[in-house]
């Protein structure tokens, strides 16, 4: 393993139910992601793609394999390490924004840094990352509108900002322009490139080709396997298809 | 998540749902406002009970004669009760005894100035019942033991006997018809109020000599001679009773020929009734005291109630703490602050209406009342603890949840 490499997953499993019932989400997938890659995972509803969009946010364990984040196995960590690297390290945008209601955008974002063990901030410094994340995408004059006040758009920012905010190794988009209409949804996706622009490394769940053709590999799953890998014009010459045994 | 970030959250979820934190507040208000209340009352009560006690004078030895006027068995012979004799034997014969106080009383029609009033209670006694009783002349004077031995015919008025008798005119030197017989005003005591049930305020004194000769109701009562319910006895201190009370029975078992197994009177002190007192206090206290106690589980009950009720309209929450990092502790502090927050709030409304209401009642009825500030504290504790307690299972609750399952419940 290399530093470059940022995900390795080997031969991850996740099996529902006991014995002879049991159903396996994952059976068996092994990827690789390098630092700063912007990766899409497809797949039909199924496929196991929310189940591996959870293993690798650190919301759930693998039941059988390995999990190695930014060089640090993660598949035998308790609940609460996977909360400290969830916080540290991951940055979720969901389809629905999850946002708190009934808080304003600037709370909604400081709420990461309020779980932050390894640095305690000063009352005044999370008020000032969170305002400098709000302004980096676009809603510096929204700081104290609550969820219910802005638009899908402008929330799905809102859950960008949030996801920034202590600074990711990897941000986890789960379809994020889902819920949007198609003009937000550009302005999401052109976010996204933004921040790809700028290094983030960043694994899309998205149901459009179209998106994720934009995107510099394409991870297509079916029944909880990997069923091939495309790697996407994002980056001409290497427009090459395997087949990835899983 | 530093302490202040929990309250803030925890005062957050409370304020946005006011009426519900309220109404689940009011279980823990209710508790700790009755603890407080309750105690206050049997506190009230014991300081009462104490005060009359000492109030009948210190230092006091009670004879009561075993004999009563409801014991028919004891009919047989005149010696069988207390005689007036056996508190002259006592007041020669035993060392350290200050003072001996006779008293019979019975129950006249009572005439003067225009006035009648029915069963009114007349005191027979000797000359040292206001230092016995702790009793002040307000007007005029007590009698003399010459008096009594010579069966003067007058009485020393209760205070309020004298204003219902006589209201403001001055009583000294009027004429009251006890029964038949005419006494003489000499004097009113001072305001005593009820001291053991008994309001000595609304009798009339009179020398024992008289009830004896002029007043007994009954051939049989004139039959039994000079018998007395009770004989007082001061002694000089309390290192002396023990003594005393010990030569006493043995006199009276001489002189009324019995053995003291079979003794026809008993001898007790202001201590015995004081402890009879404090154990029926201690049992009323007790009870009261469990009483606000079930109130207070039924508040922590409530609180957890709200709470389960809280974690299931807020798991989407959860969830998105979860994901950004919360850890399973950090969910559980924020819902046991909230919940330890809420019966704080209750507790501390709960004191103020406890003290309150324990002056209001203090005020209202004709219990005292005693406000205890180990019961506000008490009280203030066991809010804490309920809320700890109670809040403990929805809070774990909250914690275990499953980020993934919390992130999908609408």
């Amino acid at each position: 393993m290399t530093d470059q490499k940022l995900i390795q997953t080997v031969d991850v499993k996740k099996i529902y139910g006991m014995g002879e019932i049991s159903v396996a989400a994952l059976d068996g997938v092994s990827i690789t992601i390098e630092e700063g890659e912007f990766v899409a995972v497809m797949g039909p509803s199924g496929s196991g793609k929310s189940t591996l969009m959870n293993i690798l946010g650190c919301l759930d364990r693998p039941s059988e394999g390995r999990y190695v984040l930014d060089g640090v196995d993660v598949s035998e960590m308790n609940r609460t390490q996977l909360a400290g690297i969830r916080n540290r390290r991951i940055g979720f945008i969901f389809q629905s924004y999850n946002l708190l209601p009934r808080t304003s955008a600037l709370k909604n974002v400081m709420v990461p840094l309020l779980y932050s063990r390894d640095h305690e901030y000063s009352a005044e410094e999370q008020m000032e990352r969170a305002r400098q994340v709000l302004a980096a995408v676009g809603l510096a004059d929204r700081l104290d509108h609550q969820p219910q006040e802005l638009s899908g758009g402008q929330q799905q920012r809102v859950a960008i900002a949030r996801a920034l905010v202590n600074d990711p190794v990897l941000v986890l988009a789960d379809e994020p322009t889902g819920n949007l209409d198609s003009q937000s949804g550009e302005e999401i996706m052109e976010l996204l490139h933004e921040l790809h622009r700028d290094g983030r490394t960043i694994v899309m769940v998205t149901h459009d080709p179209e998106i994720a053709a934009h995107t510099q590999r394409t991870i297509h799953l079916l029944d909880g396997r990997v069923e091939k890998q495309v790697h996407n014009g994002k980056q001409p010459g290497q427009k090459k298809e395997k087949k990835v045994q899983a | 998540m530093n302490l202040k970030e929990l309250l803030r959250l925890a005062w957050e979820s409370i304020s946005n749902n006011k009426m519900r934190s309220l109404l689940t507040m009011l279980g823990i208000i209710i508790g700790v406002a009755s603890v407080i209340i309750m105690v206050s009352i049997s506190a009230g009560t014991e300081a009462s009970i104490e005060e009359q006690i000492t109030g009948l004078g210190s230092n006091l030895v009670y004879i009561t004669s075993g004999f009563g006027r409801m014991s028919p068995g004891g009919m047989g012979s005149s010696g069988d009760g207390l005689v007036y004799d056996d508190a002259y034997a006592i007041a020669e014969q035993i060392n350290g005894v200050v003072a001996v106080v006779v008293e019979q009383s019975t129950s006249e029609t009572v005439k003067a100035n225009g006035v009648t009033l029915d069963q009114v209670t007349i005191v027979g006694s000797t000359a040292d019942l206001p230092t016995v009783r702790d009793m002040q002349i307000a007007e005029g004077r007590y009698f003399t033991q010459e008096e009594v031995d010579r069966a003067q015919k007058i009485a020393v008025l209760g205070y309020t006997m004298a204003e219902e008798l006589f209201g403001d005119t001055d009583p000294i030197g009027q004429t009251v018809t006890v029964g038949t017989t005419k006494l003489a005003v000499i004097g009113v005591f001072e305001e005593r109020g009820m001291v053991s049930g008994v309001d000595f305020d609304s009798q009339i004194y009179t020398p024992i000599s008289i009830i004896f000769k002029n007043l007994s109701p009954s051939a049989f009562a004139r039959f039994m001679g000079d018998s007395v319910r009770m004989i007082y006895v001061e002694v000089e201190s309390p290192d002396v009773m023990e003594k005393a009370i010990e030569q006493i029975a043995l006199l009276l078992a001489k002189r009324h020929e019995v053995s003291l197994d079979e003794a026809n009177f008993t001898v007790t002190t202001q201590q015995d009734i004081i402890e009879t007192q404090e154990a029926a206090t201690a049992a009323f206290r007790n009870l009261l005291g469990w009483v606000a106690g079930v109130s207070l589980i039924v508040g922590g009950i409530g609180i957890m109630n709200i709470m389960l009720v809280s974690v299931t309209e807020r798991t989407r929450e959860i969830g998105i703490r979860q994901s950004v990092g919360a850890t399973p502790d950090d969910i559980r502090w924020q819902f046991l602050t909230e919940a330890v927050l809420l019966s704080l709030a209750g507790g501390l409304v709960g004191v103020l209406t406890g003290v309150v209401g324990s002056w209001v009642f203090g005020i209202l009825s004709d219990m005292r009342t005693v406000i205890l500030s180990t019961s506000i504290l008490l009280a203030f504790t066991s809010a804490a603890v309920v809320g700890i307690f109670f809040g403990f299972y929805p809070a774990n609750k909250a914690a275990q949840l499953d980020p993934i399952e919390a992130l999908r419940h609408e």
